[in-house]
């Protein structure tokens, strides 16, 4: 399994990384490697075999619908790059 | 070409729990910005999702409303994307195990049933909100709506109109009030949709290529966006185009449907298992107990009321449509004690025209049951005319008095005396011998005439039936 | 004083030997003399320090003090510290001073210990060596030109070096067992569930574990009853009983089933550690317990499984570091797109971004069957390995690390050999089993570490087994010269 530049490109913008150009190459090299170490997987018969999501083999636990949380928003917004009125501040989006 | 319009609809419909669905912050609306943001709905690192009970217990409800099935293990997944008002980057949602799957509920437009499948139902979180308005060229992001609980609820593609989608829309919206799990509040986005819609040759069995008008909040949205949309895809294959798979928005000041690019750009959401929320497991006897606490739901209504009422279908539709209209009838029937046919006429009637111009809610009537309960009654028993009590009922809206506390005051009891009706026919006769001639002679149109003077001495309180029995007597 | 174990220190506190506020500056004073050669710590917070000694000794005239009052120890800096700088390694979340405590940081502070500061470790806990700090490399105390293994190095050289009796660690695939193996001190990763997640940045979300690392199984044990236990905010968290794992560690450990896998002895296993190994579960038999040789056929495919499981989920979890709420944000955005761009592709470092780009890629449309699927599939197989090998043992044992610590430099430039180094660990957090490792000899000057793993919940009999070792052993109780 190789990967190509093209492909790595795609990938960085899904996941929103600015990748130096001139670095694209020594990804798609270092990806494909670890690809291709876990390629080795392809080699075993998994077809009767359940996933595995998690594991603890148990149901979820829920909570009570209860308000637990008070207003905090100053605390929040004291680590916050950029604010105004209350608001976090992004550049603008357009619909 | 005959073409024929393909719609399903994606129903977002907010759960009416009182804190978040993965967090303990309120979800009350209309709070200041970021203040019911908690760490979780803001993502802070480390954070963890605890899911609501109440929410899993909605979503149940509403599957058994539906007779679906509510899936005994279901899986949250995450949807990866990014997006401002999306605070994790991904929103945890439901995917190929839902809590509700196949039901169906059925729709009736111009007086045909049609069952509408329902492919699933499922819980998921919802965004924040960005705030375009100008901040020196940047968007404001609230939270606060970050991580309240939805249920998603999807169905086949089944309509086949605009009208039909609209019927759909307010079915459910009536479902899930019925069931108070969401306070259908549209204004407030409390319930909207996605529509996918397409069309294709008459005939044909393969779908067209659809496009999702999203974000729909109001049923005159849904209609106004779907004719457009249906209009603006025969355009384009008429001349010889291509419809293009995507999102779209609908402009109601334009009354037009435009392409949202920005959505588009990724939509590989890269779907996995939540690893931080194990499978919700729903037992059996827990499903039973919420069955047993089922209100009666509007389908179940409809045939009560026109067995226990005899109302028409036409009627009971109409009135069972929200809870609140249908307790306000009942309420009126069993208070008046009169013809349940009276009482829902006018319940649909002067009071349904009287709360529409005034943009009022049945909740929010000025007459209360008890009070139009005591203007029918007075209807029933003969104490006022028909005429008589929209009068009556424009006092009751304009005050807190009693339809008999209005009769007496201002005198409107109607005259059944015979003697006393007798007298003013007489006067009449006396006065208008020409009329009474000509009357007499053939010229039937002239009773009017004296109906007319009658009600006019009488100021409209003579007996209609009455004056009219004496009247002829009288005259022939 | 420094070379005390937390047992021998809390004696010393309630005997008036020293008290909380002597013993704090002591090991500040050790941090700041050391410290700046080993860099072990992000931050130091002497002033909190001081203040919560303070507390500890009054709680401690008082009598109202457990075993952990007034003792020193540090935090991993994945644990969210309310007030103090929690960055994770990173420079993504160098300027963020977290609002809230993990629940880890709340019970350590409830039983009365003394946070001395953060400690450094791999970005985001990715690593093996702790060369992916932006606060740059940990050394290793034993030889300054080696790693101290990772994620958790920081941790694992504070122990070693003397600067904190005892310190906190999480492990994903081996970070917390093979920094102390790198280190020689005595470290243990519990079952999936015991220690709450809450607060603690989450990794790979179904793999990350808390535990304490410290000289000795005891201490460790003493640590571990503070950190464990059900928590609500984590959903994962487990109801059961507390159980008290430094009870009854003198106990015989007679009639002991050890398992010993080929599958942990095989190719490109150090043999000055085969060696070592061997001599040390020779002194355990010598206390009773029997060997018996098992296997764990799949065993070779945790490393693909994990580097499914692990980036996929890591690249869903750090989708939150987006330059909007908080954290590193890029100068001048253009639009949103180079917000997000460029605030997370300076603020992350390059193996972070690599494992990013693994699991988008091994999430991405045609490829989920492919990767993830596939690889929650061979964990199952690994899991039921473990399954099936305990219903004949009672704990298996091995290398913790095919190697000791290696070089700077040595690893870095290929991502393969640097994951190499974890095959024998990350088997045990795909099953979600407790493991350990223990200080067993030296090769070259550099310790050597041995793995123990339990089935699920069995901390008690791992650190029972570690605690007997030890008593029969004094490698746990050297130290470098520094």
């Amino acid at each position: 399994m190789s990967l190509t530049s093209d492909e790595v490109n795609r990938i960085a913008f899904l996941a929103r990384l600015a990748i130096d150009p001139d670095k694209i190459d020594a990804y798609a090299k270092d990806l494909s490697g670890i690809m291709n170490f876990i390629d080795e997987m392809s080699a075993v018969d998994t077809e009767a075999v359940p996933p595995m999501a998690h594991p603890l083999d148990q149901a979820q636990r829920l909570r009570p619908d209860v308000v637990t949380e008070e207003n905090q928003r100053e605390t929040f917004q004291k680590i916050a790059p950029k604010v105004e009125a209350g608001l976090y501040l992004v550049p603008k989006v357009l619909e | 070409m005959q073409w024929e319009t393909v719609i399903g609809l994606e129903i977002h419909a907010q759960l009416a729990t009182k804190s978040k669905i993965f967090s303990g912050a309120a979800t009350l609306y209309g709070a200041e910005p970021n203040t019911q943001a908690c760490a979780i709905d803001l993502g802070l690192p480390g954070v963890l999702p605890v899911l609501n009970q109440e929410a899993v217990k909605m979503a149940v409800k509403f599957g058994l409303a539906i007779g679906a099935t509510v899936s005994p293990r279901s899986v949250f997944a995450r949807k990866n994307y990014f997006y401002p008002d999306l605070p994790k980057g991904y929103q945890i949602s439901q995917f190929d195990l839902p809590v509700v799957s196949t039901g169906e509920t059925t729709i009736v437009v111009d007086g045909e049933v049609k069952v509408i499948g329902i492919t699933r139902a499922h819980l998921e979180e919802d965004a924040g909100k960005s705030l375009h308005e100008d901040f020196e060229g940047h968007t404001g992001i609230d939270l606060n709506r970050a991580g309240t609980p939805l249920l998603e609820i999807v169905s086949e593609p089944d309509m086949r109109s605009a009208k039909e989608a609209v019927a759909y829309m307010k079915k459910v919206h009536a479902l899930v009030r019925y069931l108070e799990i969401c306070d259908g509040n549209m204004q407030e986005g409390s319930f909207r949709c996605d529509a996918n819609v397409s069309i294709r040759p008459k005939g044909q069995e393969k779908f067209g290529t659809r496009a999702e008008i999203k974000n729909l909040n109001s049923f005159r949205f849904v209609e106004k966006a779907i004719n457009y949309e249906v209009l603006r895809q025969i355009e384009i294959l008429e001349n010889g185009g291509t419809i293009v798979q995507e999102t779209r928005l609908y402009d109601a000041n334009k009354d037009e449907t435009r392409s949202m690019r920005s959505k588009e750009e990724a939509n590989d959401y890269r779907y996995f298992p939540d690893p931080d929320l194990l499978p919700l497991e729903i037992a059996a006897d827990f499903i039973e107990s919420i069955r047993t606490q089922l209100p009666e739901l509007p389908d179940q209504k409809k045939l009560r009321f026109k067995a226990q009422y005899g109302l028409t279908d036409y009627d009971a539709e109409v009135l069972t449509a929200t809870r609140e209209l249908a307790s306000y009838f009942e309420q009126v029937a069993l208070l008046s004690g009169s013809d349940p046919k009276l009482c829902a006429n006018w319940v649909m009637g002067d009071l349904a025209a009287a709360l529409n111009k005034a943009s009022l809610e049945i909740e929010e009537s000025p007459v209360d049951p008890q009070r139009l309960a005591g203007l029918i009654q007075r209807i029933a028993d003969d104490t006022i005319s028909g005429k008589i009590a929209k009068q009556v009922f424009e006092g009751l809206w304009a005050s807190l008095e009693s339809a008999d506390a209005i009769i007496y005051r201002e005198g409107l009891r109607q005259i059944t005396d015979t003697g006393a009706i007798e007298a003013i026919i007489d006067a009449i006769i006396a006065e208008n011998p020409a009329q009474v001639e000509g009357y007499r002679s053939g010229k039937d149109k002239l009773f009017g005439f004296f109906v007319g003077q009658a009600m006019k001495a009488t100021e409209g309180k003579a007996n209609p039936a009455q004056l009219n029995e004496l009247l002829k007597k009288k005259l022939s | 004083m420094h070379d005390k174990t937390i047992r021998e220190l809390s004696d010393g506190l309630k005997s008036k030997a020293f008290s909380s506020l002597e013993l704090t500056e002591s090991f500040l004073k050790r941090i700041e003399r050391l410290d700046p050669s080993i860099n072990a710590f992000i931050t130091v917070t002497p002033e909190r320090a001081l203040k919560a000694a303070k507390a500890a000794d009054v709680a401690l005239e008082k009598g109202a003090a457990g075993p952990l009052t007034g003792i020193p120890i540090a935090q991993k800096d994945i644990f969210c510290t309310e007030g103090v700088r929690s960055s994770c390694g990173s420079k993504m979340l160098d300027q963020f001073i977290s609002p809230y405590n993990a629940t880890v940081v709340d019970r350590l502070n409830a039983a009365g210990t003394v946070m001395l500061g953060k400690l450094n470790m791999d970005e985001f806990a990715m690593g093996s060596s702790n060369e992916t700090s932006f606060y740059g490399p940990v050394k290793n105390p034993w030889n300054l030109e080696t790693v101290p293994g990772g994620s958790s190095g920081g941790s694992a050289a504070a122990v070693a070096a003397r600067l904190v009796p005892g310190a906190t660690g999480t492990d994903t695939g081996g970070s917390i067992r093979q920094p102390a193996a790198f280190c020689g001190i005595t470290g243990i990763k519990p079952t999936y569930g015991l220690v709450s997640r809450w607060g603690m940045i989450a990794f790979a979300s179904s793999l990350d574990q808390a535990g304490p690392m410290a000289k000795t199984a005891e201490d460790c044990a003493l640590l571990l009853e503070a950190m464990a236990g059900f928590d609500p905010k984590d959903s994962t968290s487990l109801e059961r009983p507390k159980e008290t794992y430094s009870q009854g560690l003198d106990e015989s450990i007679e009639g002991l089933r050890i398992g010993l896998p080929q599958e942990f002895f095989g190719e490109g296993l150090d043999p000055d550690i085969h060696q070592a190994i061997q001599a040390a579960i020779g002194e355990i038999e010598k206390l009773g317990a029997t060997v018996k040789a098992i296997s764990l056929p799949h065993m070779h495919l945790s490393g693909p499984a994990y580097y499914v499981v692990a980036p996929a989920e890591c690249s869903s979890n750090l989708a939150r570091l987006d330059g909007v709420r908080y954290g590193y944000r890029a100068e001048n955005p253009k639009d949103l797109k180079d917000l997000y761009m460029r605030s997370r592709g300076e603020g992350f470092g390059a193996e972070v971004k690599r494992r990013i780009l693994i699991g988008t890629y091994a999430l991405s449309a045609g490829y989920y069957d492919a990767y993830y699927i596939k690889a929650q599939k061979i964990r199952r197989l690994i899991s039921d390995d473990f399954k099936k090998a305990f219903e004949e043992v009672d704990v298996i044992m091995g290398p913790t690390s095919p190697s000791v610590a290696f070089q700077f430099g040595e690893k870095s430039q290929d991502p393969i050999a640097m994951y190499l180094s974890d095959i024998y660990t990350i088997a045990v957090n795909l099953a979600g089993l407790p493991g350990m490792s223990v200080p067993v000899g030296f090769s070259k000057g550099l310790p050597i570490g041995m793995q123990i793993i339990g089935n699920y919940f069995s901390e008690q009999r791992l650190l029972h087994v570690a605690h007997r070792y030890q008593g029969v052993t004094d490698w746990h109780q050297q130290s470098p010269t520094l």
